[in-house]
């Protein structure tokens, strides 16, 4: 019996973002990262294109975090104390995407300066050829102040700056505009306010080329489900032509994972937990390949070995052989 | 898919007699459409036309039914492709395999460790759904001592991978009163695999390299008599698992394509070169049935129990706890009260760390409508009223005279206003995360 199998007809694809700018382009990075462009639900070949791969994005920051899992910093052993140092290893992962996280404070307690940030941004740019991303700590005010040097500094570069979100995205946008970047545009698990705000985006005049969505997530057990159907959703009303769902989503299960207690805490916790390093490592890919499936365009991540652990899987789900 | 009323009425005798109490055999047909009427209503109606519309109403993807000594395990009749549109219904299973090429004492061992696995999340006890046999020695004999010995040690379903009939006869015998699925018949050994399952009155597998061939099989052992199976589209990896699962999904939901409705079987350990943890999460989040793992590791266990958890709860309802007044380590007048939202993740992150420091705590839950913190705060469901309100209800100042209250550190900008609802009380804003209660108790609570 010759089985017809099932094709939807989509009428619609996700735009095409770019990041990063070589020489030519007004910028110093030896590679450009793509993403987005697809024409059907992830991985499906056999009904839509797929002209590039999600990427991997790795989380480095502007100095060694106090607040990380022990398994993490001892992953990453002295790199982390560099953000230089830090950025290369990330390249040597297998990274597509440099992503430095800023941090509020400096290591002696002292809130941290343009000047700082200058000076990290500069030895990022210098210490890798690949693309970067660069977003703040996550307060409003204190991400204004440092978002605006970081993109003075990587003028032309088109760096992903961040984290706009609904109360807080005129500053970085604005200096996304001056400086030739993109931006990350970030609401709370919604599929109207993940339109909305990048409707606001681009009515400030950046195009639509230059907006990565990012619609939030949850760990593994700690509300994957919600971002993982409100992906689904988003992808879903893509393909079927509504303009303002098409950006391609960058989601960050590194920072989700490593937050909860099953990665962070390896006694007194239930012997059903099973190994503390492997189940660590097993919730931050699982969070991350769940999110892969459900249509993300990058994912950052933290561990190295999950940066190798995840490529393997995204260049099988990618080779369009069967 | 379920028929139109049109659909129904051209099944009917179409004589508009009003016996069944309508006043057409169309206005008839269009409530049986709407399952607002039952089809026995019609007096007339011929048996083919019963048959008919039996099959038409049946789920698209059957559901398949296994029982162990006492567990029993159901998967199938799912009706969406994304659990966004309803819910997913029945959990895919997990199952662990084991060779009959080991001892009976370590299979014993082996099988009475993975079946005392339980694990907590958020009050609910995550556990594996039974075990495979694999006939690896091919020998009869000694397949039905290792099922025997299997037996012995768990009361939970059965899946015997064993592809010849006296194999499958081996182990069938070697159990009784329990419903095993068996595995598998294929294009060479279907007739005899299929009578085997018959006798027995089984759930038989059925396996093939394509789907064509697996829809050739699944029609020629439906004839011979076997209904309730299971399918193995023989996977590869996760392109082809996505790709085979989600096309056996599409056709089982919007073609009401019949020889493949039925709940699948995976083995995310058989292929080289993948991460079976990887694979078998793909498998829970992309249309798996019965998945089949090959390590008995807790570490991927519990991430991979989680993971389907997730998938199947029902997204219109978060799952949550009763608002009350908690005691933990048996408190008293003295110990710290803490308050949280009833969103059971939140509940239990916060309930399990204070007990976890074997100090008596009070920990009031707020009824914040199943929301974690800061999106219930979002949403107003847990700001200084909210608090002020369930303290009162739940008489919170008779049990804790001492009249201080810990909020979480996420909304520590409510401390303000909850002084103004609770004037009385002292205010305390506690660490964010929940993992650090225990050293923010031991430095901030000394009574
Ligand atoms: C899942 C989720 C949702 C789900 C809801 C899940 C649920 N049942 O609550 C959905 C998708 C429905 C949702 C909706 C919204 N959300 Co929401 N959501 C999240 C998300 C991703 C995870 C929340 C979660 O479950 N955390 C896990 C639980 C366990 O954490 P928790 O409750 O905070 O508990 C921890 C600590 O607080 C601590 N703790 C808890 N209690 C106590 C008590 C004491 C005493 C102490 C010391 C500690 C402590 O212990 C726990 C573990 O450490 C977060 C972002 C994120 N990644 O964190 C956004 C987030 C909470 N949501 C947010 C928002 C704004 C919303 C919406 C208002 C958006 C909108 N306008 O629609 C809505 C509101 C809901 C509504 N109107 O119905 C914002 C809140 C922003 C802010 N700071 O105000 C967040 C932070 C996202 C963001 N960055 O913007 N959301
Ligand atoms: S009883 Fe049967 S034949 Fe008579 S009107 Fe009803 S549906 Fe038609």
């Amino acid at each position: 019996m010759a089985v017809e199998i099932p094709k939807e007809k989509w009428t619609a694809q996700v735009r095409k973002v770019t990041i990063g700018a070589t020489s030519e382009e007004g910028g110093t990075r030896a590679k450009t990262l793509t993403v987005g462009g697809e024409s059907a639900l992830p991985f499906l070949h056999y009904e839509g294109s797929f002209p590039n791969k999600p990427a991997l994005a790795v989380e480095i920051r502007d100095r060694k975090p106090d607040d990380w899992s022990p398994l993490l910093l001892d992953a990453l052993g002295e790199t982390a104390e560099d953000p230089a140092k830090w950025a290369q290893a990330a390249e040597a992962m297998g990274a597509d995407l440099i992503y430095l996280v800023l941090s509020a404070a400096t290591a002696d307690g002292n809130p941290n300066t343009p000047e700082n940030v200058r000076a990290v941004v500069r030895k990022v740019l210098d210490a890798t050829g690949l693309p970067i991303a660069v977003v703040g700590p996550g307060q409003a005010e204190i991400d204004n102040e440092l978002i605006v040097p970081a993109a003075e500094e990587a003028d032309g570069e088109r760096v992903l700056l961040g984290v706009c979100e609904e109360k807080n995205y005129r500053t970085i946008v604005a200096a996304a505009l001056a400086h030739n970047h993109l931006v990350q545009s970030k609401t709370p698990m919604d599929v109207n306010l993940s339109k909305q705000l990048v409707i606001l985006i681009n009515d400030m005049g950046l195009p639509l080329e230059r907006i990565m969505m990012d619609p939030t997530t949850g760990a593994l057990g700690y509300g994957i489900e919600y971002g993982y159907s409100v992906m689904e959703r988003l992808r879903l009303a893509a393909l079927t032509g509504d303009k303002m769902t098409q950006q391609p989503m960058i989601v960050d299960p590194g920072a989700e994972a490593w937050k909860v207690k099953e990665s962070k805490v390896g006694e007194g916790v239930p012997e059903a937990w099973g190994d503390w390093n492997r189940r660590a490592l097993n919730w931050e890919t699982l969070t991350a390949t769940t999110l892969i499936h459900s249509g993300a365009n990058i994912v950052i991540l933290r561990h190295p070995e999950n940066v190798a652990r995840v490529r393997k899987v995204i260049d099988d789900l990618s080779s369009a052989t069967t | 898919m379920a028929l139109t009323g049109l659909e129904i009425y051209k099944l009917l005798p179409q004589t508009n007699c009003k016996d069944c109490n309508y006043p057409t055999c169309l206005a008839f047909a269009m409530k049986l459409a709407a399952k607002q009427a039952d089809l026995a209503d019609c007096p007339h109606v011929s048996e083919e036309a019963k048959t008919k519309l039996a099959e038409a109403s049946a789920p698209p993807i059957r559901l398949l039914e296994l029982k162990g000594s006492e567990g029993e395990f159901q998967v199938g009749n799912e009706t969406v492709l994304f659990r966004h549109e309803k819910t997913f219904f029945n959990r895919c299973g997990v199952f662990l395999r084991l060779q009959d090429s080991l001892s009976a004492d370590e299979l014993k061992e082996k099988v009475a460790e993975a079946d005392a696995y339980h694990v907590d999340y958020v009050g609910i006890d995550l556990y594996l759904d039974g075990f495979a046999i694999e006939a690896a020695s091919g020998d009869p004999k000694t397949f039905g001592a290792a099922v025997a010995a299997v037996a012995e040690k768990t009361k939970r379903p059965l899946i015997l991978l064993a592809a010849t009939p006296d194999l499958a006869k081996a182990g069938i015998e070697a159990l009784d009163e329990t419903r095993p699925l068996l595995y598998a018949a294929d294009a060479d050994n279907w007739e005899a695999m299929a009578q085997v399952a018959k006798e027995a009155g089984l759930p038989l597998t059925v396996r093939a390299e394509t789907l064509d061939e697996l829809a050739d099989l699944t029609g020629k052992i439906k004839e011979a008599g076997v209904e309730d199976l299971a399918l193995d589209p023989s996977l590869s990896g996760y392109l082809d698992s996505l790709h085979k699962l989600t096309s056996l999904r599409r056709l089982a939901l919007k073609e009401n394509f019949r020889p493949l409705g039925y709940p699948v079987i995976t083995f995310p350990g058989s292929t080289e070169s993948v991460d079976a943890a990887i694979l078998a999460a793909e498998q829970i989040a992309k249309y798996g049935g019965l998945i089949v793992l090959d390590e008995f590791d807790p570490s991927t266990l519990y991430a991979l129990l989680v993971l389907r958890e997730n998938i199947y709860t029902n997204p219109q309802k978060p799952i949550q706890v009763q608002p009350g007044l908690y005691e933990i380590n048996d408190p008293d007048e003295n110990s710290p009260l803490m308050v949280t939202t009833n969103f059971s993740i939140t509940y239990f992150s916060v309930a399990n760390e204070v007990e976890g420091t074997g100090r008596p705590a009070w920990l009031l839950v707020a009824d914040a409508e199943g929301m974690s913190v800061l999106t219930a705060w979002a949403a107003g469901k847990f700001d200084a009223e909210r608090i002020a309100k369930d303290v009162k209800t739940f008489n919170v100042a008779d049990k804790v005279p001492h009249h201080k209250i810990i909020i979480p550190g996420h909304v520590a900008v409510i401390s303000g206003e909850l002084e103004e609802e609770l004037p009385d009380w002292e205010i305390m804003v506690g660490p964010r995360e929940a993992v650090d209660i225990a050293s923010y108790l031991k430095s901030m609570w000394t009574t």
